[in-house]
């Protein structure tokens, strides 16, 4: 140490740690690194900031400009016109008076106002009972309730008398007991008794019971004609049956298209490939137009019903692809490790097969599920008023007459929440359901 | 005694149908053929009794009475008082003439939208997502409409192009009015055409197939060339030059064979109170070519991202190793791989597109929807051959489109030894 006393060019302390270069750290490397890291890149960049101020200037004004008081456009371009909000075109605001003036008309179609409680009470107890099948935390009690709800929310949306919704619920009671009483045969015989009972209670002893019951003990709700239905009423009446049906029908197909019985096969193959081939559009013509040559003469029955039915069987073709997709991606060992447990075909499926089967095929089924509530907005080819539907008919009314903007982006965010929601959850359950620690 | 061992033989009896698995089957699926026919006969009968009682009979030759109906997008000619088969004829070439356009511009709105979604720069990554996220989760019906009424409502009258200072100009050069009747843009016309080749069902321009064969021929011989500079290069070790040749090659007939008809552009005029010349896009082709477009890009954006996210890092990080840049990376590495995983779901979207032109009702567009399954069924009252009919087509459209899309499919399948 001495000898180097008096070297006066070598340290003895070591310097402080320098701040890094400005340009590699916190927000100006992050922008360096994101946004201008290359001359593509910053032309990119500049193009999104160019499109974006863009769109702030064009849609920022309208928006400020919004007016929610007024009973039609004219009303509602003198307000605007007063309050100074004018460019060469004209009047610049958005006029959400027509959502104001006609949103009861977009939720619930021409259904009585009075009588608006009973489907707000029906969607409110639909997330009741949808909360235990998606929700995992759920008491699982509550299950009853989802499995009673389709009965309720019947009730409550068409009115009538109660006794037809707990009579038609009946009929799964019978089915029950059918299948009770034939216990001790083939499963082939239960099955086809679980069947068989339940369609003849349906079609030919329920209409006489329903009607002696409702003579001796009137109780029920004014009536509602289908014809009152629209809106998002109808789409979500229309989508959530189809989503509920077509999973359980899309799986049964799936079965039957992956089935060694070259027979039933065939029946599922030209089905699944003739619904797939067509456009739904030709399918809800069918249901209004060609029904009537295919039933019984004399026979009529709801149009609602008809589209659901057509809704149903076209998701379900997709469905059972999705599906079909799922079950080819499990190896085969897990068919033969089920073989091996002795288990029969029923059990396998239920224990083994579809849990792994449905949990690949998550995203694909609930695409499927947004596609169909998408695609409810198709019934107003036949007919039907649903939101778009009913965006014609205000756009036609001389109040709103020239109005669209406000009234799309009315519809269109209330379609995305609920499709985006949808995606959403998948998402979720994919986490939750992912068993892999990868 | 060989008889007593092995397992029980020849004693088959009744209950067996229902409890041995060997046989179950068989009663399955004849119990099922016997209900399907059953429905079947139910179905027939019934349609038979209800044409009876409507006093119809089953019969396609409607089909050859006079439509009695104009049709506005016209690809072929057709005038009223051509036959129900001629207006379907119309309705489904614009069905497709519709489905490949939507087809082109949502394939490439796609793959940009896909491949700038993960682009690394972080604010075109959102705006795509933006872009993706709106256009899937909202029905593509309500953006026919939106197309539909932007079109109608906020595009000027041909009126507002006349007078000194007009409120409207042309767009590209004075070249493309758009107005609230549909896009002008310039036609293509040969001084000395050919003609056209008048096939009845289909009339052709003469002009386009001689410029479509040549452009073929051009592309055909530039392979035979680049092949034959590959050839001499693996020879001698030496790449002969041939950038000047391919264009030559690639670009000079097509020149001399426009030149030879006499091309030139005829530009949409305003006359009187409308445009006249050029080609005319109709507001409702307009619209339901960019809201397929727009919406079926934002699938096909998700298809092509999934796509290529599922081809493995490591083969951008070897590619990278071997000093390859990133955009050739991307084309030359990656891409090829994706593909295979980007097709089977893309052919689907094609079909989506294809069958979602049935919307074009919503904006009054003439597809074979709108011809076939709308007027003629109303004015003819045959819903059920009309139908059937328009179901059998489609049908065989889908399958046609599946199927070469699947021929394709085979041939950049990954070859598995």
């Amino acid at each position: 140490m001495e000898e180097h006393h008096g070297l006066n060019y070598v340290r003895t302390e070591m310097l402080g740690e320098q701040a890094p270069p400005v340009s590699e750290v916190g927000a100006v490397r992050w922008v360096r690194e994101n946004l201008f890291s290359g001359w593509v890149n910053t032309i990119l960049t500049v193009i999104s900031l160019a499109v974006i101020a863009w769109a702030v200037m064009a849609i920022g004004p309208w928006l400020l400009n919004s007016v929610w008081e007024a009973e039609s456009l004219a009303q509602c371009r003198e307000i605007l016109a007063a309050a100074g909000a004018v460019n060469e075109h004209g009047t610049f605001g958005a006029c959400w008076g027509v959502i104001n003036d006609r949103w009861h008309q977009l939720l619930f179609g021409f259904y009585p106002p009075e009588l608006y409680w009973r489907p707000i009470l029906a969607f409110v107890l639909m997330l009741v009972a949808l909360a235990p099948v998606l929700f995992p935390n759920v008491p699982r009690k509550w299950l009853f309730f989802s499995v009673a709800y389709p009965f309720i929310g019947f009730f409550l949306l068409w009115g009538g008398t109660v006794w037809l919704p707990l009579m038609i619920a009946a009929g799964f009671v019978v089915g029950y007991i059918a299948a009770r009483l034939t216990s001790g045969y083939s499963t082939l015989i239960t099955s086809a008794a679980a069947i068989i009972a339940p369609l003849i209670w349906w079609f030919y002893l329920m209409g006489p019971v329903t009607e002696a019951l409702h003579s001796m003990i009137p109780i029920g709700l004014e009536a509602v004609q289908s014809n009152d239905f629209g809106g998002f009423m109808l789409s979500i009446i229309i989508g959530v049956t189809g989503i509920v049906l077509s999973l359980p029908l899309g799986i049964l197909l799936a079965l039957g298209r992956q089935s060694n019985m070259p027979l039933i096969k065939t029946i599922c193959v030209v089905f699944i490939e003739f619904v797939r081939g067509v456009p739904l559009i030709t399918l809800l013509f069918t249901a209004s137009l060609l029904l009537n040559y295919f039933l019984p003469p004399g026979t009529n029955f709801d149009l609602i019903l008809r589209v659901i039915i057509m809704v149903t069987l076209f998701a379900t073709a997709y469905m059972a692809e999705v599906i079909r997709g799922g079950l080819a991606a499990l190896p085969n060992g897990q068919y033969e490790a089920a073989d091996a447990l002795g288990l029969d075909y029923w059990k396998a499926q239920r224990l083994i097969i579809m849990p792994q089967a449905l949990k690949i095929s998550i995203p694909g089924i609930v695409n499927t599920f947004i596609g169909l509530f998408k695609d409810t907005t198709l019934v107003v080819f036949i007919g039907l008023l649903d939101p778009i539907g009913l965006s014609s008919a205000i756009r036609a009314s001389s109040d709103w007459q020239g109005i669209y903007w406000e009234l799309f982006i009315f519809i269109g965010a209330i379609f995305w929440i609920f499709c985006f929601g949808m995606s959403r959850y998948s998402m979720y359950l994919e986490r939750r359901l992912k068993t892999d620690h990868r | 005694m060989a008889m007593d061992s092995g397992a029980p033989t020849g004693s088959f009896r009744l209950s067996m149908l229902l409890y041995d698995t060997r046989y179950r089957s068989y009663t399955i699926q004849i119990f099922a053929l016997f209900l399907l026919m059953l429905g079947a006969a139910w179905l027939v009968d019934n349609t038979i009794r209800n044409l009876a009682a409507l006093g119809k009979d089953f019969s396609f030759s409607f089909l050859w009475n006079v439509s009695g109906y104009d049709i506005s997008q016209r690809p072929i000619e057709y005038s009223s008082t051509s036959t129900h088969a001629r207006a379907a004829w119309v309705g489904l070439l614009n069905t497709l003439i519709l489905a490949v356009m939507a087809c082109v511009t949502a394939t490439v709105l796609g793959v940009i939208a896909g491949v700038l979604r993960l682009s690394n720069n972080w604010i075109i990554g959102r705006l795509m997502t933006i872009y993706i996220e709106t256009f899937r989760n909202i029905p593509a019906l309500l953006w026919i409409v939106v197309f539909g009424a932007i079109m109608a409502e906020s595009m000027p009258a041909p009126r507002d192009f006349r007078g000194d200072t007009p409120e409207a100009t042309m767009q590209v050069f004075d070249s493309v009015a758009i107005t609230n009747r549909g896009v002008y843009i310039p036609a293509p016309q040969f001084e000395r055409s050919l003609g056209t080749l008048d096939l009845g069902f289909v009339a052709p321009s003469l002009d386009a197939i001689a410029f479509i064969l040549v452009v073929v021929l051009s592309i055909w011989a530039n392979k035979r060339l680049i092949a034959h500079a590959t050839k001499v290069q693996n020879a001698t070790g030496v790449r002969p030059k041939t950038w000047w040749k391919s264009i030559l090659i690639l670009f000079g007939p097509a020149i001399v064979l426009l030149v030879a008809l006499g091309f030139y552009l005829d530009y949409p005029a305003l006359a009187g109170f409308n445009f006249r010349g050029g080609i005319h896009m109709r507001s409702s082709l307009i619209a339901m070519w960019l809201g397929l477009s727009f919406y079926t890009g934002a699938f096909i954006a998700e298809v092509v991202r999934g796509g290529i996210m599922a081809i493995s890092k490591g083969q951008s990080e070897a590619a990278a190793a071997l000093g390859i840049q990133p955009g050739k990376t991307m084309r030359l590495v990656i891409l090829p791989q994706a593909m295979r995983v980007i097709i089977p779901p893309m052919i689907s979207q094609y079909l989506n597109i294809t069958k979602n032109t049935s919307l074009g009702l919503a904006v009054g567009y003439m597809d074979l929807r709108s011809t076939l399954g709308g007027i003629t069924i109303n004015q003819t009252g045959r819903e059920l051959e009309g139908m059937g009919l328009m179901m059998l087509i489609y049908l065989l459209l889908s399958l046609l489109i599946s199927s070469a899309m699947n021929l394709y499919n085979n041939r950049v399948k990954l070859r598995e030894r």
